[in-house]
């Protein structure tokens, strides 16, 4: 397993290469580094020796990719693309334009993401499987008809409706918990249980739709029949066969996600005011921080890898039968 | 105790930590009592050092902890500039190239240098700091650490030694050095180096230096500046090229607020940065406030700063101030509070609620929360709903010193130009473009069409008939009315586009319209500017754009008609003329002048216009030049916003000062109202939480009972 894990770990590195480069290249179609000058400077007095200088200041006077003034391995490495990307693959994230430790923001805002996405993702799957395992269990009846007709209504309202009527009926109407916001240590439970709450239900439709659908797949086949056949309780043949063989495509659309649960949520952090890697990676795209851009893109494709990596080795867990070689 | 108790017991003890106050409160654990503002910032700052920040968002902040020279007086209409830590407000003295003194109405042209004297009071010393820290032998603590001395330190605060220094005008010259220090990237450096001696060439040589030594540390004393320099510890003086009486007003401004040495030094060690610990982000400043807590991502928190100099709230005010309560604390130490708690509120429906509930002391009114807080009498005039009264809630309006304009790229073959035709041309436009119906609709009545360039409240603007744009509107009475669509048809036509056709080919008029509001919130926006010239029978093409290309479009020229606005930066016409000053357009030039408007005659009028003091004279001049520019109209002159503001009743001495930024320490609360209010206002309603178990249940247990009786048939 290890040769595999290493295997993957160095096909990781020019994926992670194209990811980079695929991600300066779209940014600097749309950005010139003087739009991002000019955005940065403000729109009031800005002179063109202002951006010329600020460019300078930001290693953004250089060449995209190639230095044709340059020689030998200078061609390459004295560009804009080499000087703001060779240290991600230490993970040196470098400074933001507006003159913050990218890194540093990283670490501090990954907690209050995962204080939102973790209890969303682990309580959700477990919700979500229990719910769909209710359906399965009364399947071809009214409540697993009417069970599927609210997952399909569930799953058709917008993520924002929920957030807007949470807000409005359980903070602002009712009082019982603050409308958005943060604080630190014990005082953030009662900041996430809306937007944990908020997530639950906006994603249950869907999630348990979906693992209904294989639960049903696997309760038709023969040693569910079997299992049966033996005199098994409906209860056991569910909890002990059915979810079992039912975990690898659980798995993954779950390893998967497990660690992207710390790049957070884009419009959940942005309206409960949840300072996380969400709503850091929407400011910086609509400020044009190439830097921040680049890095929270970077670590998502990183923390995809390592997902894809889990879930292979999960697979091995839940089905013996699969080997990684 | 089991892994599953101790859990319990930590969600326990976290709810219990949540629901000692309102169980909504978003300030856990705050004291409800205290004597401090509550508001919120919807963009996180990007720059807190006071030769960068430029913003709004940023100034709410750098406004209240550093001081300049000079502010706005806090009450008195039109704005008046008043000494901070000056003693008086300087008087410039003149000088001929050959060094002579000149009198102080010497023509503009024999000026080749104003000399401003700054007598800074003494006395003033800045907040605690651990820049200023000594050791008992009377070095300082923190000029000599390494990288593993600050791993541990994550904000000021966590430094145990804090010390303090007299302000002294060195630090006011150190500050316009750092303008030219390209570090520090200041958005005013291209346009101070024209104005102050030898900052244009400070620049360079620090340039230089810095390519010569990168990465070392610059020592800013150590390069001279001709154009400022301390004439002793509480005396500077700032050299400007010929006359600019504008530059008193840049002397309100953070930009020319004091920097101590110490602080660069401090924050220039190794690791500071990497923790955040730079200038542009842990301020040091004289202010009255300082920076307790530096959360951008959450929330800033301006305390008190215990070594603030005895400024006094105002004693005089204008005639209605006494009578709207604005004179109550005539007299008293300033600040009024003891501190002001900023939260990250990104999106307006949190805010609006939060305001609703009294977690915020005062808030603007979006459109989404218009009606629900404001309805017109039958007068037209706006008034609050009856639920805002009935929590005590007042409004509070002012005109923006703020102009909106769609402009006329002059350069263009088919709009621009001076020829007569041309201008009837863009009469015609700006008489169908309606903007008291574009208020109506798209505003909700805030703001009010404008007349010329000059918004309300600034010099030269004039009210009623006697200002109106008589190319525009006409008066009928006193009322200011626009002119019909058959006027403009008419002058359309003079144009040489008779029913909306070119007379010579036929052709329909087609004009395009660049603007970066392409989303579909705007759609229904720019239906409306077109459906506006459809009425005259002149196609409007809309392209929608992003900011950095419709930017690059005004850059080059490539626009035909575009719209756009401009917030004065100090309260002089000069600040708006000057966007229509021949030699400072866009094209070729670089300036802000974005319709690349060229009027001989203007130009000169407003060469001798920005250098006149405020009276008759000038205004006859301006006068002159409105005339001029509404003639030619480079501009269809939109609208003027207007701005409504709310306050709960436990706010006090809210007078809206477009100019000034520091008027957090003249804002003085009622904390026991506010508490009072806050827990009447936010009883938690519980029977949801009790008809929601009780779903639940319902929905569980017949589950449960089916699927017992479902396991027992199967056995």
């Amino acid at each position: 397993m290890f040769a595999y894990i290493l295997r993957r770990v160095l096909y990781a590195i020019p994926i992670l290469v194209g990811v980079n480069l695929l991600t300066f290249l779209l940014f600097f179609v749309v950005n010139t580094p003087d739009d991002m000058a000019r955005l940065q400077l403000g729109a009031k007095h800005v002179t063109q020796e202002a951006i010329e200088r600020w460019k300078v200041e930001h290693g953004y006077d250089k060449p995209l990719l190639l230095n044709h003034q340059a020689t030998g391995a200078a061609r390459f490495t004295d560009t804009i693309y080499f000087r703001h990307s060779a240290t991600m693959f230490a993970f040196e994230f470098g400074k933001g334009d507006d003159g913050r430790d990218i890194g540093n923001e990283i670490r501090t805002r990954m907690l209050p993401s995962l204080a939102i996405a973790l209890p969303v993702f682990v309580i959700g799957l477990l919700a979500n499987i229990s719910f769909a395992l209710l359906m399965v269990f009364f399947r071809s009846t009214y409540l697993d008809l009417w069970g599927v007709v609210l997952c399909v209504v569930l799953m058709s309202i917008s993520g924002l409706f929920y957030i807007i009527a949470g807000q409005y009926f359980i903070a602002k109407l009712w009082n019982l918990l603050p409308i958005s916001g943060f604080a630190a240590g014990l005082d953030a439970f009662k900041f996430v249980l809306l937007p944990v709450l908020v997530g639950l239900v906006s994603g249950i439709g869907s999630g348990a739709r979906w693992y209904r659908t294989i639960f049903l797949e696997e309760i038709g086949k023969d040693y569910v029949r079997t299992a049966r056949a033996k005199g098994l309780s409906e209860t056991r043949v569910l909890f002990t066969h059915v979810l079992k063989n039912g975990m690898i495509p659980i798995l993954t659309g779950a390893v998967v996600v497990l660690p992207l649960l710390f790049m957070g949520s884009l419009i959940t952090e942005s309206f409960f005011g949840i300072p996380g890697l969400g709503s850091y990676t929407i400011d910086a795209i609509q400020a044009q921080d190439f830097p921040v851009v680049r890095a929270m893109v970077f670590l998502g494709a990183v923390l995809y890898i390592v997902g894809l990596i889990l879930t292979d080795i999960s697979y091995s867990w839940v089905d013996p039968r699969v080997r990684l070689q | 105790m089991t892994r599953l108790g101790a859990i319990l017991t930590l969600v326990g003890a976290g709810m219990l930590a949540g629901c000692s106050d309102s169980w909504n409160t978003p300030y856990p654990g705050s004291d409800a009592q205290a004597n401090v503002v509550y508001s919120a910032f919807g963009e996180r700052p990007k720059h807190l050092d006071p030769a960068r920040s430029y913003s709004e968002n940023e100034v709410e902040f750098t406004g209240q902890i550093y001081e300049p020279p000079l502010q706005y007086h806090f009450l008195k209409r039109p704005y008046e500039l008043i000494p901070l830590t000056a003693a008086s407000v300087p008087h410039p003295r003149y000088y001929d190239k050959a060094g002579e003194l000149l009198p102080d109405d010497a023509p503009v042209a024999a000026i080749a240098e104003s000399v401003y004297e700054i007598h800074i009071r003494p006395g003033i010393r800045y907040q605690p700091h651990p820049a200023f820290a000594r050791d008992a032998a009377g070095r300082y603590r923190y000029h000599t650490l390494r990288a593993t001395d600050v791993a541990d330190k994550r904000q000021v605060a966590d430094f145990p030694y804090t010390g303090t220094r007299e302000l002294v005008a060195a630090d006011y010259v150190y500050q316009i050095k750092r303008l030219a220090d390209p570090r520090n990237s200041s958005p005013i450096f291209g346009l101070m180096s024209e104005h102050i001696v030898g900052l244009q060439a400070l620049g360079k040589t620090l340039e230089q230096t810095l390519q010569a030594r990168p990465g070392r540390p610059l020592d800013l004393n150590a390069f001279a500046l001709s154009g400022a320099e301390a004439v002793d510890r509480y005396t500077y003086r700032i050299r400007i090229k010929g006359k600019y009486p504008q530059f008193l007003y840049w002397l309100a401004m953070p930009f020319f607020a004091p920097i101590p040495w110490e602080a660069e030094v401090f924050y220039a060690q190794p690791g500071m940065s990497d923790r955040n610990l730079t200038l542009d982000w842990q301020p040091v400043g004289t202010g009255p406030f300082y920076l307790a807590e530096n959360d951008p991502n959450r929330r800033m928190v301006l305390k008190r700063n215990p070594n603030f100099h005895g400024e006094t709230y105002p004693v005089t005010g204008e005639t209605t101030d006494a009578a709207a309560g604005l004179l109550a604390d005539a007299g008293k130490p300033l600040p009024l509070i003891d501190g002001a708690v900023f939260t990250l509120e990104k999106e307006s429906i949190p805010y609006w609620s939060k305001f609703l509930q009294g977690y915020y002391d005062s808030s603007g009114i979006t459109s989404d929360s218009f009606d629900q807080a404001i309805q017109f009498s039958a007068g037209g005039d706006p008034q609050l709903t009856d639920s805002m009264r009935g929590k005590d809630i007042h409004l509070v309006t002012t005109v923006a010193t703020s102009l909106w304009y769609v402009g006329f790229n002059m350069l263009d073959p088919v709009v621009g130009g001076l020829a007569p035709e041309r201008q009837k041309l863009r009469q015609a436009i700006s008489i169908a473009l309606d903007y008291e119906e574009f208020v109506s609709i798209f505003l909700n009545g805030r703001g009010i069409p404008a007349q010329g360039p000059i918004p309300p409240g600034i010099f030269g603007h004039v009210d009623g008939t006697a200002g109106l744009n008589p190319y525009v509107y006409r008066a009928d009475g006193n009322r200011i009315v626009r002119r019909s669509l058959d006027d403009a048809r008419r002058l359309l036509a003079e144009a040489g586009y008779p029913n909306g056709r070119n007379a010579r080919t036929g052709e329909p008029l087609v004009l395009y319209f660049d603007t970066m509001a392409s989303g579909p919130d705007s759609k229904s926006r720019l239906d409306w500017i077109k459906k506006q010239l459809d009425r005259i029978n002149v196609q409007l093409v809309v392209r929608g754009t992003d900011y950095n290309r419709f930017q690059d479009k005004i850059r080059k020229g490539n626009a035909q008609l575009f719209e756009w606005g401009w917030n004065a930066d100090y309260p002089d016409p000069e600040n708006f003329f000057f966007l229509l000053y021949g030699p400072n357009r866009k094209v070729g030039k670089g300036g802000e002048n974005a319709a690349n408007y060229q009027n001989a005659e203007f130009d000169r009028l407003f060469e001798r216009m920005k250098d006149m003091d405020n009276g008759p004279e000038r205004q006859r001049v301006i006068d002159s030049m409105l005339e001029i520019v509404r003639r030619d109209s480079p501009w269809v002159f939109a609208f003027y916003p207007k701005s409504f503001a709310l306050r709960h009743a436990w706010v006090h001495n809210v007078k809206p000062n477009l100019m000034a930024n520091n008027t957090l320490k003249y804002r003085r609360v009622d904390p026991a109202l506010r508490a009072e209010r806050r827990e009447a206002w936010n009883r938690p309603t519980l029977w949801p939480l009790a008809l929601g178990a009780a779903g639940l249940i319902a929905l569980v247990a017949p589950a449960v009972v089916a699927w017992r009786r479902r396991e027992r048939e199967a056995a």
